[in-house]
């Protein structure tokens, strides 16, 4: 698995997203602005330029016609995809930590960040489809966060719900019409903050990656927990395989301790767990700085990690990691087969 | 409960209601009542005197006086002696003391005090004798004392009967703020006995036969023990800081660098003469303190007058026991070793051992057969340095004769050590020497051949650097030495250290030669000697060392090919593994020599925290990183009941042992396994059977609201759309061959 090295970036690697066809990746880091590359090859697509400021976060259509990036600028922006054409800006009081279209590309959420007096928010923009139209200034719905800032947000599957993750290691689910709390769980430790939320194919269940070391696997509908990850250091991201029941999750010794820690001592590596028995059964070094984000390619092809060190580092998987199976998954695939 | 004031009701703030001469108050009155008349804390009642007549009477007076006077102020007038109607005394006497004080430490300091032959006084307050002897209070008839039932104690050595018949150890953890007890699983996860949060507040502790599990508190020590792991017993040092028990756990003694102090009311186990006192000796039976001890004050000026350098931070063990239980001994540094008999805790002749000089002694760590000498003694060694011309000596001292059995005089002499092996067979004695000018050091080793006829010292080669660690093979007669060329000082980079191994020469017979030389190996960072406590094997480790944490393993025995050079000695070196474990800081033996445990303690640094274990050979079983992991400790064994026949038996038919031992091991594995594929199956089955009634749920919403599945309308258009080819071209060399065309 000889991975595709990616230095397009000068600054940090803040979040990575293929597109539902797998083909385009973005990427977005603290050097104020997006990239677009093939993921087969890693050769560029182009850059979008305008952010004035570190960029949190990116998301894209499923129809790959546009994507939406939040900033430290205060701004969501809004980006057709093939001309780089900047289509509209939306501005708010703080940073935007980070935005996901719902299932249709209808809507876009964004995360407000909460400073100078401003509580963190979650607003919900509508979103023409049509790449000439007019973009509303509307905002369609805005929840505002007031025990715990939301970190992290996305929608469940047919918009019925979104779920966020709280600074203080809780998950909500408010009601997507609405705006209203429907539940709000403990579900990782006390105060310690979510850092990632990414969702299975038909969003009815997301696995969360948290500092308390630990990654779950949540349903949408109930938020009960299904599975748990545990892990041995602070984590970033996770992320869940298509075609093969993996998940992938990366983080590492935050930044700032890094120099007090024997090289080899930072755990900069991506950890591969069997999603149903939760077992870890493998990891994959190459990063030398934490990793921030990991994303898995949603045809199952291959997966891609972005770190501290600038780098995006795309792994296209060997035929071992698809033929590697329990023996108990072959006993339930013959019997399916039959 | 009294009613609070948002509670109160009308009726209890309503004054009116009642007449206050109503009120009934005598019971009141009665409990809060001043009487003037019982002021008599000052007053003693003193029995057992002699029966005087009228005129003798001021002379028992002024005799008593004289004693009376020695624990505080009083005077002829205050002795009051009662006559009866034919002339003679009552034998007894009132007194009254200035103070309250004056008369407690009468009561204290007089009762049982002999006033001659025939006659012992009695000491009583007044008030005693009128709360405990007033009418009524004392029954006319005898009543036997209730017996308490008989009940079993829980058995104190269960663990040595592994449940699952594996003959595994135990071991205790104290991670985050809670202990627990666990088997020793191996690869495995360890199995739990018992877990407690908060169980100490500072650290644990086993007994030395692993009896008891010690937690440390601010009131004391409590000891754990048994199946249900309840407390045993408690001692209520308060502010307890270490405790050391004896090696059969029959005393223990604890310390705290605050003076004890006892308040008024009193203290549940010590008395008040302990006030003041750091050390207690305590019986592990009965829970009852034996006797208590203050610090030493070191003196700071030598007996020439000059400054001595300051002691090292404070003297642990400072009170240390013999092998037997016997004898417990402190020494006061320069002066005397001070040797107690158990339990009554007296000094030994009632006289301190007086050796000028005396820096440090240890005793034998086993009760010592000497060669021709058939009577029972302790030993212990203690070395003194050069006094004006007198040389620097080692001498070995035999309790209870307090015989000087064997000294040995030594010259140039900077620092010593005094290192037992674990039988007492040998004494090595480290001796740092100086040359003439002090600018130049040596050390050399003084073994002490005790077992032998006349005590024999052998001198082991000098040694030019400075030597930093020696450990003894336990029940053996080899010997690990570290050594480095600089003295480790508070430089940021250790210098590099040597590990020299020794063992002894062969010779005919049962014989044990002499010490020589087997091997030197240089340009290590390591720093700790770590022997099985069944000698062969020994851990040679880098600890707390930011250079490395490196742990070899080392077989003395090795059943390989030996070296022609080490054709005459006794041992066969062989590295068997090499393990790093990062950040390191403490090491230990499992009791029975089969495993080894390292582990990172949060105590020493926050990185890495958690333990491995290994086997003896060096092999790594299992990691566990633990936050904030604290300590980890084996349960020690008593020693084996089986005979050294029973032993010798054994030890013959291991083979026959370990086969049913080894099917047994292989059983369970496979079971294990098979459990673990059990679980796997049902966690599949599990999820699909979750993800089918997700997915039948989200497309019966779909349908509910008229949705078609996107997936479904993905695959339709992916079908409409044009197909997009995508060429990949391959390039292949499958063989490259060159020939040369002529």
């Amino acid at each position: 698995m000889r991975p595709i090295l990616l230095s397009g970036h000068e600054r940090a690697l803040t979040q990575i997203k293929f597109n539902r066809d797998g083909d385009l990746l973005f990427s977005v880091a603290k050097d104020q602005h997006v990239c677009a590359w093939f993921s087969h090859n890693g050769e560029r697509l182009g850059t979008y330029k305008g952010h004035q400021g570190a960029i949190w976060t990116v998301d894209v259509t499923p129809d790959s016609s546009m994507i939406a990036s939040g900033s430290a600028d205060n701004t969501i922006r809004l980006w057709e995809v093939k001309t780089g054409r900047l289509l509209k800006t939306w501005e708010f009081p703080t940073a935007v930590k980070r935005v996901e279209f719902n299932e249709e590309g209808t809507q876009l959420l964004g995360v407000t960040e909460k400073r100078m007096g401003h509580l963190g928010s979650i607003v919900v923009l509508n979103i023409n489809p049509d790449i000439n139209g007019e973009q509303s200034d509307e905002k369609e719905l805005t929840i505002v966060c007031d025990e715990s800032k939301a970190t992290v947000a996305g929608w469940s599957y047919m918009n019925k719900y979104i779920i966020a993750g709280h600074e203080d290691g809780s998950v909500s689910q408010y009601d997507a019409k609405t705006g209203e709390q429907l539940e709000n769980l403990p579900i990782h430790d006390l105060n310690m903050q979510l850092t990632d939320l990414q969702w299975s194919n038909d969003r009815t269940y997301f696995i969360t990656a948290s500092k308390d070391k630990t990654s779950k696997l949540v349903a949408s509908r109930d938020l009960e927990v299904l599975k748990t990850y545990p892990s041995d250091t602070p984590l970033n991201s996770a992320t869940m395989t298509p075609k093969k029941d993996f998940v992938i999750l990366g983080g590492g010794q935050a930044a700032m301790d890094v120099t007090t820690t024997a090289a080899r001592q930072g755990k900069f590596e991506a950890r591969f767990y069997h999603k149903i028995f939760e077992d870890e059964i493998g990891r994959v070094r190459g990063h030398f700085g934490p990793l921030n984000t990991v994303a898995a390619d949603p045809t199952g092809k291959s997966y891609a990690s972005g770190g501290e060190d600038g780098y995006v580092r795309v792994h296209h998987f060997d035929k071992g990691f698809f033929d590697f199976s329990y023996e108990v998954e072959r006993e339930r695939q013959r019997a399916m087969q039959q | 409960m009294a009613p609070s004031f948002d509670h109160l009701r009308d009726a209890d703030v309503d004054e009116d209601d009642y007449d206050e001469n109503e009120i009934d108050l005598s019971d009141l009155r009665e409990k809060y009542e001043v009487q003037l008349e019982q002021g008599f804390d000052t007053f003693v009642v003193i029995d057992g005197l002699p029966e005087v007549t009228e005129e003798q009477k001021p002379k028992l007076v002024k005799f008593l006086l004289k004693k009376l006077k020695s624990v505080g102020n009083t005077k002829e007038e205050s002795i009051f002696m009662p006559m009866a109607d034919n002339g003679k005394s009552l034998r007894f006497a009132f007194v009254e003391y200035s103070t309250p004080a004056e008369a407690a430490a009468a009561v204290r300091q007089l009762d049982m005090v002999p006033l001659d032959k025939k006659h012992t006084l009695r000491v009583n307050k007044m008030t005693d004798i009128e709360r405990f002897g007033r009418e009524g209070r004392v029954e006319e008839e005898y009543q036997p004392p209730m017996i308490e039932e008989f009940k079993e104690k829980e058995h104190m050595r269960s663990w040595l009967a592994d449940p699952s018949g594996r003959g595994r150890d135990q071991f205790a953890m104290y991670r985050g703020e809670s202990v627990g007890v666990f088997w020793n699983n191996e690869k495995d996860t360890p199995e739990n006995v018992v877990d407690r949060q908060h169980w100490t507040e500072s650290f644990i502790q086993w007994s030395p036969l692993g009896t008891f599990l010690t937690s440390v508190h601010q009131q004391g020590v409590q000891l754990w023990g048994g199946p249900s792991w309840t407390r045993q017993r408690r001692f209520a040092h308060p502010f307890v800081n270490m405790l050391d028990f004896s090696p059969g756990e029959k005393y223990v003694v604890t310390w705290s660098n605050r003076p004890i102090s006892i308040p008024d009311e009193g203290h549940p186990q010590l008395a008040a003469d302990d006030d003041g006192k750091n050390y207690v000796i305590w019986d592990v039976e009965t829970g009852k303190p034996l006797r208590s001890f203050a610090n030493l004050d070191l003196p700071t000026t030598g007996p020439d007058g000059q400054p001595l350098k300051a002691p090292p931070k404070f003297p642990w063990p400072a009170f240390k026991w013999s092998a037997d239980d016997k004898y417990v001994a402190r020494l006061t540094q320069g002066q005397s070793i001070s040797v107690y008999e158990l339990p009554r805790m007296t000094l030994l002749d009632k006289t301190t051992i007086k050796i000028e000089g005396v820096q440090d002694f240890e005793w034998a760590p086993a009760t010592v057969q000497r060669d021709g000498n058939k009577k029972y003694e302790q030993l212990f060694c203690y070395w003194t340095p050069e006094l004006g011309s007198n040389p620097a000596k080692v001498g070995l001292m035999s309790i209870p004769s307090k015989e000087v059995v064997r000294s040995l005089n030594l010259f140039s002499v900077s620092d010593a050590k005094l290192h037992w092996q674990s039988d007492g067979t040998y004494l090595a004695v480290k001796v740092d020497r100086h040359s003439k000018s002090k600018k130049s050091q040596a050390t050399t080793l003084e073994i002490f051949r005790v077992k032998e006829k006349g005590v024999p010292v052998e001198v082991v080669d000098t040694i030019k650097d400075t030597v930093i660690n020696f450990a003894w093979e336990p029940k053996g007669d080899r010997f690990v030495v570290i050594t480095t060329t600089e003295p480790a000082g508070q430089t940021a980079v250790p210098p590099k250290t040597s590990v020299a191994f020794f063992c002894p020469e062969k010779v005919k017979g049962n014989a044990v030669g002499n010490f020589k030389h087997l091997r030197t190996l240089e340009k290590k960072n390591s720093n700790s000697i770590y022997w099985s406590p069944r000698g062969r094997f020994v851990v040679v480790a880098t600890i707390a060392n930011a250079q490395g944490s490196d742990l070899e393993f080392y077989d003395m025995d090795f059943e390989g090919e030996k070296p022609e050079s080490d054709k005459d000695l006794t041992a066969n070196l062989q590295l068997m593994n090499v393990n790093d474990h990062y950040g390191v800081t403490d090491v230990q033996w499992d009791p029975s020599g089969r495993f080894v445990t390292s582990w990172a303690s949060a105590w020493k640094h926050a990185m890495e925290n958690g333990y491995h274990i290994y086997d003896f050979k060096g092999e790594q079983l299992r990691e566990e990183p633990l936050e904030k992991f604290k300590q980890w400790a084996w349960r020690p064994r008593p020693a084996t009941l089986l005979t050294k026949e029973e032993q010798k038996q054994i030890r013959k038919n291991l083979r026959e042992y370990s086969k049913t031992f080894e099917q047994e091991d292989a059983e369970r594995v496979a079971g294990a396994d098979q459990a673990v594929v059990e679980e796997r199956r049902r966690m599949l089955d599990e999820w699909y059977a979750w993800r089918q009634s997700v997915e039948e749920e989200l497309e019966w919403e779909r349908e509910e609201l008229g949705l078609s599945n996107p997936a479904d309308a993905a695959t339709a258009k992916g079908e409409e759309g044009e197909g997009e080819v995508i060429e990949e071209i391959v390039e292949e060399v499958l063989e490259e061959t060159e020939e040369i065309v002529q």
